[in-house]
């Protein structure tokens, strides 16, 4: 019973001590890295399979039509029959493209994808590597992605690839700003920056202390992800695809796998800094649980993103860079600053929490305010 | 292993380095630089400063790097691979860039720096994090100061005549 309460992690001890039976130390090591590795590597890919299917069913909902419904029962293997698809299609590279940058961008992108996923923590004891700077790891990671898609754009040769990078550059670089503030109120909140420790400290989830960064994480990471209505930067019906629209069979399916990857990792990451990650009833007692708490939650916020892009149009590019720099980061800066005061106040925890959470909503309240006004200014005008 | 790794990390920033200068493409050199910029975070992390290698990363490929991508590309035919590679000036430049070298190397070689027996903190960051708002705070304030000075100024520059 007791192997079973922490399931995972007794599973690995047992595995390495197997392996350590016959091998040196050193190559268990290494076999071990290698293991996760592969299983980290594998998770953008298994996120593709299983996203691509429910964002169809959700979007098929929310429209009012079935979504897939031919390969296999509910249409659940629409996801292998497309990557069979992409994977016997024919590789096709511009005439006067760039070609060692532009084969290297859809590797960039997908190593970028992957590489995330070391810090996550998908329950206690669970995670790849623990790095006492996993926050600002995982920023220093997503900005790789920029480069990557800034490479496609350009080495295709094609007007509305560069389009789609200039966007891209515009939009990623706007709205790491507030993406970085709100994750910096729940690092001094948590006061590290270690996930596996911010995950240990939310006894009750941070996303209600601060629900305000919580909100503008989330709306920060669909723009980062670029999806809908933040989805600019492939905006079909203007520059038909973006950067990525020379790309054909393989190559193009890795920006695929890495635009949901990157979609089950923004959501993984609100999960663990505001969800309060693999904690949940009984978790405690039997952390195997963890993992399967942490996969809802994050599934819950998939499904979230997923209601929203199937739901709001797509905004103008002025529009969404003022909404950044505007509205975004000054009520990010201000909830920082409050942060930072409140953590410094001499008082219980508790006290703490209810501080931050009445800051919060006051920040919320007079950012919906102004923006109520500016609103009907615009509306009068 | 550790001089290994080293000398791996070192080769791949100096041939990166040494394609930044010499690559016909102005967008290729920069993608060398980016890998330049890379090489020296892993010296960074072979150093054990973790924090200085992440900074690295996000600071000068993710946004230095990416603007610099974005101020190439808004310029107009530089991307010509037929553009000359140097311009008139390369001899007198070329001559500053050997002097500074030699002024670099003259002081590294001299300073006796001060090297820490024994194993890296492990909390080095709260430490860093503590020591810029300790000891080094006006050193840390002037450098914010000089930054806000420059977006100031990029700010007149770039704005709109009325």
């Amino acid at each position: 019973m007791d192997f079973v309460r922490d399931l995972f992690v007794n599973l690995a001890n047992a595995w390495t001590a197997w392996i350590s039976g016959f091998m040196p130390a050193w190559l268990a090591t290494l076999v071990n890295y290698l293991v996760v590795g592969i299983l980290l590597v594998l998770i953008p890919v298994i996120a593709t399979l299983a996203l691509t299917w429910m964002e169809r069913k959700v979007i098929g909902r929310i429209q009012n039509r079935p979504g897939p419904n031919r390969v296999g029962p509910w249409g659940i293997f629409q996801g292998i029959a497309d990557a069979v698809k992409l994977l016997i299609k024919e590789d096709i590279v511009p005439d006067r493209a760039d070609k060692p940058v532009f084969n290297l961008a859809p590797l960039l992108i997908f190593i970028a994808a992957a590489l995330l996923w070391t810090v996550l923590p998908f329950g206690r004891g669970l995670v790849g590597q623990d790095l006492n700077i996993g926050v600002l790891y995982l920023v220093a990671i997503g900005s790789i992605t920029t480069i990557s898609v800034l490479m496609a754009g350009w080495s295709s040769n094609n007007k509305f690839a560069l389009i789609g990078a200039f966007r891209v550059v515009a939009q990623l670089l706007s709205y790491e700003i507030p993406m970085v503030l709100s994750m910096a109120a729940v690092v001094l909140f948590a006061n590290s920056m270690k996930m596996g420790e911010i995950v240990e400290k939310q006894i009750v989830p941070f996303g209600l202390a601060l629900p305000l960064a919580m909100i503008i994480y989330i709306l920060a990471a669909i723009a980062e992800t670029g999806r809908a209505p933040f989805d600019l930067l492939e905006a079909d019906s203007e520059i038909v695809a973006g950067y990525f629209i020379e790309y054909s069979g393989l190559k193009f399916g890795w920006f695929y796998i890495a635009e949901y990857s990157n979609l089950l990792a923004v959501s993984a990451i609100a999960t663990t800094l505001f969800l309060g990650g693999w904690r949940g009833p009984g978790a405690e007692a039997a952390p195997a649980l963890g993992p399967f708490y942490f996969i809802a939650k994050t599934i819950l916020v998939v499904f979230l993103l997923m209601w929203i892009r199937g739901t709001w149009p797509r905004f103008r590019i002025d529009q969404m860079l003022a909404l950044a720099w505007k509205v975004l980061v000054p009520a990010s800066l201000a909830n920082l600053l409050w942060i930072a005061v409140v953590v410094k106040l001499p008082m219980p925890a508790a006290a703490q929490w209810a501080f931050a959470l009445a800051g919060n909503l006051a920040i919320l309240l007079a950012t919906l305010t102004m923006l109520g006004r500016a609103a009907k200014r615009y509306a009068a005008a | 292993m550790q001089i290994a790794v080293f000398i791996l990390l070192s080769l791949i920033t100096l041939g990166a380095a040494v394609m930044v200068v010499t690559t016909q493409n102005l967008l290729r050199a920069a993608l060398w630089l980016i890998l330049a910029f890379f090489g020296i975070a892993g010296i960074f992390i072979l150093l054990h400063a973790e924090f200085l290698a992440v900074v690295q990363v996000l600071i000068y490929v993710g946004a230095i790097a990416i603007l610099m991508i974005f101020a190439i590309m808004l310029t107009r035919n530089v991307m010509d691979p037929t553009q000359p590679r140097f311009n008139r000036q390369w001899g007198l430049v070329g001559g500053f860039a050997a002097l500074l070298f030699i002024g670099l190397t003259a002081i590294v070689t001299r300073i006796s720096w001060p090297v820490t027996i024994g194993e890296v903190p492990a909390d080095a960051i709260s430490r860093l994090g503590a020591d810029f708002v300790g000891a080094y705070t006006v050193p840390f304030e002037i450098a914010s100061v000089l930054l806000v000075a420059a977006m100031i100024g990029a700010i007149i520059i770039a704005r709109e005549r009325e």
